[in-house]
């Protein structure tokens, strides 16, 4: 993840720039003051809301969630004083027995089996060939990105009506129409949620990759052609390298995303239907958190799902991460 | 290149456009259509079978004008706070030396990769029972409020913008936050727009949190109150899917036209900047 962290700081001076020739007051106290605070102790007054934000939202929730889940928490009234145990692994012993939990992590790994593969080499491969084009480019751009600025609710009414029993996917398909239908296919509703996710999305990777390919030097592609490199194969020994930053940022993004799912299948698939065969871990932690009161339970697949998605995205950065 | 691979790349860029339009075409159609249908003579606008009725039908069972307004309070909050806040950390991060800056940096960064579907529960806990908002817009807005990308983009524009221009104004004896409103913020407007689309999506097309948080109909954003049509009442609508549509196509709309009026702000490398830092 170092790459993805890897920020350009080249305009920022170093640290211990010399000091403003308006330095006014320079008593011992002052000097104290920005020995603690910094130079402009105003930048933390600045940050200060945002940082109270990250706190409040970000900080003390991932805290809790942990705490929720190694206790028997219920909820109760407000204000009313209740006793929730300490139970150790108890929430995860229920969570990884329950048949419906580990179904939900086999569809999202067949989610992301199917989705991050071909988001990769679907972006990379659109986002290369508009990189040279001249006419027609921003009409190309912006529709290929308007799904993604589209809400998933409103694109999800459209692949309803497309890949129902009688929509216009089947009708086009005639006889090689699968039966039951798309969604309602217990082998299929999973791979049809990955497409629409992979179609939804790829216009956002397709601009990270327009962006990374700007930065790969075009000497590099003379020197190709000049060793008699054609384009294939200098998009395979130029591109390719050149753009591995943004294929590990791409990786890493799309398989957060992928773990997330929770509005297609709620509403693609009627609530991971056919009989929880393209449920998902969100949806699971939806309807045993919220819907059945088991917040306790729900917290700890919340857990699971994250330290999985941290293992892959460690995997991921080892095999394609930068060698050096 | 040769000929035949130019020829090959523009069909292939072309078969991609389509693919990615040919749904929202649909949607219009659709939306238009007096019985729905879905045979491969349906995807081409018929007279006899044109009609508004479904824009009508939708409104009976979503009030579209709540819903529309609901989800403009919601994006509009968030908005509000990504600019004023945004902002502010933005510049600080870029323009001043304090301590704490790289932390709040790194912070900016790694909040980018924290999985919501962590935080669902105990944010609901939090904010729907401790603090008692639920079915409250502050309590849809409070998780969205600072856009965490939008900081990481300001920063980057502040970043670009030369100390020494700053560094005068200061011995003329400018405070800071003149320093942010005259100097500063009319240097990065073409930022503040990007900003305001990516920050826009996000509320605006967001559906698990407001979902959650919001059981009164009167205050459920459009995503939600769409959502909840879809998954609950399409079944008894005489033509669901031309209401379905419909209601799709007046989420949809002012986001498509958004982003295609204001398109070249909204490009790669800024982009990509805000993600990667």
């Amino acid at each position: 993840m170092t790459d993805v962290i890897a920020a350009p700081e080249a305009n920022v001076p170093p640290a211990g720039s010399p000091p403003r020739a308006s330095g006014t007051g320079s008593g011992p106290s002052k000097r104290r003051k920005r020995r603690l605070l910094g130079k402009n102790p105003l930048g933390l007054l600045f940050s200060a809301p945002y940082l109270v934000f990250v706190i409040a939202v970000f900080a003390v929730p991932l805290v809790y969630s942990v705490y929720i889940a190694f206790h028997d928490y219920f909820f109760s009234a407000p204000g009313a004083v209740v006793d929730r145990p300490f139970v150790g692994l108890d929430n995860f012993v229920t969570a990884l027995t329950d048949p419906a939990v580990i179904r939900s992590f086999g569809n999202v790994g067949i989610f992301l089996l199917i989705n991050v593969p071909l988001t990769v080499v679907l972006s990379i491969g659109l986002a290369t060939a508009l990189n040279r084009v001249v006419h027609f480019r921003t009409f190309l751009r912006v529709s290929y990105y308007v799904p993604y600025v589209t809400a998933s609710v409103a694109v999800v009414g459209v692949w309803l009506f497309l890949f129902n029993g009688s929509g216009l996917v089947n009708q086009i398909l005639g006889p090689l129409a699968p039966d039951p239908s798309w969604l309602v296919n217990s082998t299929w509703a999973m791979p049809t949620i990955a497409i629409f996710v992979t179609w939804k999305q790829l216009g956002f990777y397709i601009l990270l990759y327009l962006a990374a390919l700007q930065a790969v030097p075009k000497e590099l592609y003379e020197s190709a052609s000049t060793d008699g490199a054609g384009a294939m194969r200098s998009f395979f020994s130029v591109t390719v390298p050149g753009v591995r930053p943004a294929t590990v940022l791409v990786l890493l993004v799309s398989t957060v995303t992928g773990a997330n799912l929770f509005t297609e299948p709620y509403l693609l698939t009627g609530g991971g239907g056919p009989d929880g065969a393209s449920a998902s871990p969100v949806l699971i932690m939806y309807q045993r958190g919220l819907q059945q009161g088991q917040p306790d339970v729900a917290a700890a697949i919340g857990i699971i799902l994250v330290v999985l998605v941290l293992i892959i995205a460690l995997l991921q950065n080892r095999f394609a991460g930068e060698r050096d | 290149m040769s000929r035949f691979q130019t020829a090959l790349r523009g069909v292939v860029l072309a078969v991609g456009a389509l693919v990615f339009l040919f749904p929202f075409y649909y949607m219009i159609i659709g939306s238009l259509q007096a019985k729905p249908d879905p045979t491969v003579a349906g995807a081409f606008p018929n007279p006899a079978n044109l009609t508004g009725e479904n824009y009508v039908q939708i409104n009976d069972r979503i009030n579209l004008f709540q819903g529309l307004l609901n989800s403009g309070i919601f994006t509009g909050g968030v908005l509000i706070g990504t600019m004023i806040f945004g902002l502010l950390v933005g510049y600080a991060l870029a323009q001043l030396q304090w301590r704490g800056r790289g932390v709040t940096f790194a912070l900016a960064l790694l909040v980018q990769v924290v999985p919501f579907q962590l935080l669902i529960i105990p944010l609901y806990v939090l904010i729907a029972r401790d603090y008692g908002l639920a079915d409250n817009y502050l309590g849809m807005i409070l998780p969205f409020f600072i856009n965490s990308t939008a900081v990481i983009i300001f920063r980057q524009y502040f970043l670009q913008v030369p100390k020494e221009l700053f560094e005068a104004a200061r011995i003329d004896g400018a405070s800071e936050l003149r320093l942010l409103w005259k100097i500063a913020i009319p240097l990065v407007r073409p930022a503040i727009i990007t900003v305001v689309l990516l920050t826009f999506i996000g509320p605006w097309n967001e559906f698990l949190w407001p979902f959650l948080i919001t059981k009164d109909a009167s205050l459920q954003p459009l995503a939600v109150s769409l959502a909840n049509y879809i998954s609950n009442v399409a079944a008894t609508a005489s033509n669901p899917f031309g209401a379905t549509l419909a209601g799709a196509a007046v989420l949809a709309a002012p986001v498509v036209v958004l982003f295609i009026v204001f398109q070249r702000y909204f490009i790669s490398t800024d982009i990509g900047s805000g993600v990667k830092g």
